[in-house]
């Protein structure tokens, strides 16, 4: 642990539906400035609850959120969090809702209270920075599957936010779109949380990889050292992976966890 | 799945002021909504035909359209003759047409065709969402332009989640027939659409809360009346106006 203070700090949260048991029991969780932390569980273990927590979407039955150093409870301190955090949310379609790609883009920093000029600004210089250029004026229920994913990215990231949570990015992406979605993660310079079931993703993107159980979340080595299934080219025949790097043939990088 | 076949165009009439286009189609529908004199009809559908020729659409698909509509005006053309009181035209079998009964049905005809067409060149000539920014221009509430966008904008979804259900219920071997087991997959099927449309919504609200919505919508449209746009408005309300004097009886045919 170092001494910097957490962006994102969980004590002991419990939350459940009404009437149905406790998706979240007395969870603990801490994300450090610069942690790029990933979450791989099973489904229905609470992933996506706790970011909704996070952003405040849904309330915890109990426990303590501190957010940036802030005790967070009410629906106002939320509106803070926000701002500041970005989340992807798993599916596309929820969360561009603008007939186009570039109104959608600029909602968020209209939203801020930003001028039209700027917001323009704005979302041209992220949809740039994502290779989306000439998406300005398409529509967004006719993107293909992973075009929505990019420029759902390009919605949040227009909010300049601090910290983003990502919600099973990579899912039911193609080869070509999942490559690009990494590159564009590991040139980012905010932490991220990452909730993915591709242990090849999480490894290549993120620093620490935690695990769900139980409604707690925790530092699963086991898992983190043991689990690596892959494929590519020429992976029938014998080969060897380097520890560092990738394995000859294999254009996917995918170096082994740090034990944490 | 949905598409706009005429949004995509070069004409005169699609590179003109998308406001103006609804203004006239709005005047021009309600003008022609109210009229009941024949002369002032035919002259309405005339404009329309000469409104669409503009637009230079695809003639095969403004009359598929136009089929649609006029399906629905031969039940109007099989009921409402034989079922209004006033003087005998003519008898078919047992029923007698009433002459009021058939002028009746033939302004319906004419009104419903000359507005649909008139529609057809003015505002499916624009994508739906420079629609809803027009609107928003003509100071249409908020409210009423975003609940229409949104709705066009998760029909798409809603569609598509329909199919992924029919689909679902044909593999494994549905066949719609009439019987209570068809019933009751069809009500299944509505209801799930309809659990899934409010957990939709749900997301959604969510979505637009985590990027600051405040219940206020910024519209990034500029539209600029051309001068084409000017002439297009002097002439459209020198027609909807020719079209009331024809219906007040202060031109003669």
């Amino acid at each position: 642990m170092t001494t910097t203070s957490p962006i994102i700090d969980l004590k002991g949260v419990s939350f459940g539906y009404p009437g149905g048991p406790l998706i979240l029991r007395e969870l603990d969780f801490t994300l450090l400035p610069e942690d790029r932390v990933g979450i791989i569980a099973p489904n229905g273990s609470g992933k996506t609850t706790l970011f909704l927590l996070i952003m405040g979407l849904l309330k915890p039955l109990s426990g303590r959120m501190q957010i940036f150093g802030k005790e967070v409870r009410e629906e106002k301190g939320f509106t803070e969090v926000r701002r500041r955090i970005g989340l992807l949310f798993q599916d596309a379609d929820d969360q561009l809702f603008s007939p186009t790609v570039l109104e959608d883009v600029a909602f968020g920093p209209l939203n801020l209270g930003k001028s039209k000029a700027e917001a323009l600004a704005i979302a041209r210089r992220t949809l740039d920075f994502l290779g989306l250029n000439g998406f300005e004026d398409r529509i967004t229920f006719k993107l293909s599957g992973g075009e929505k994913r990019l420029v759902a990215l390009a919605t949040v990231l227009a909010m300049e936010p601090e910290v983003l949570l990502l919600d099973e990015p990579v899912n039911g992406l193609d080869t070509r779109t999942r490559t690009r979605l990494m590159e564009i993660l590991l040139q980012l310079t905010i932490p991220f949380v990452l909730i993915s079931h591709e242990l090849d993703f999480l490894t290549a993107t993120t620093m620490t990889i935690y695990t769900m159980a139980d409604g707690r979340i925790r530092l699963d080595q086991e898992l983190t050292l043991h689990q690596h299934v892959h494929a590519h080219p020429l992976g029938a025949s014998p080969h060897e992976h380097s520890p560092t790097g990738a394995a000859p043939g294999d254009s996917s990088a995918h170096s082994v966890d740090k034990p944490c | 799945m949905l598409r706009e076949p005429f949004a995509a165009g070069d004409s005169f009439l699609h590179r003109l002021d998308p406001r103006i286009r609804l203004a006239a189609a709005v005047v021009y529908s309600c003008a022609v909504a109210v009229c009941r004199e024949f002369p002032a009809l035919l002259s309405a559908l005339v404009i329309a035909v000469a409104l669409i020729a503009l637009a230079r659409l695809r003639a095969a698909e403004v009359f598929k359209r136009l089929l649609v509509v006029n399906g629905l005006v031969v039940f109007i053309w099989a009921v409402i003759p034989f079922t209004f009181p006033g003087e005998a035209l003519f008898r078919l079998g047992p029923f007698t047409a009433a002459r009021e009964g058939v002028a009746l049905a033939a302004q319906i005809t004419l009104k419903s065709n000359a507005i649909v067409i008139a529609f057809m060149a003015l505002v499916a000539t624009m994508p739906f969402a420079t629609a809803g920014h027009a609107l928003h221009r003509l100071r249409v509430p908020d409210k009423i332009v975003h609940l229409l966008l949104m709705t066009y904008r998760y029909i798409f979804v809603l569609e598509q989640e329909y199919l992924r259900l029919a689909r679902a219920a044909a593999i494994r071997g549905f066949r719609p027939g009439t019987n209570l087991h068809t019933y009751r997959t069809y009500a299944y099927l509505v209801g799930m659409l309809f659990v899934k449309a409010i957990d939709r919504a749900e997301r959604v609200r969510w979505a637009m809360l985590c990027r600051g919505f405040k219940r206020k919508f910024y519209s990034l449209h500029e539209f600029e009346a051309s001068r084409g746009s000017v002439i297009f408005l002097i002439f459209i309300s020198a027609a909807v106006l020719g079209i009331a004097a024809l219906e007040l009886g202060a031109v003669a045919w």
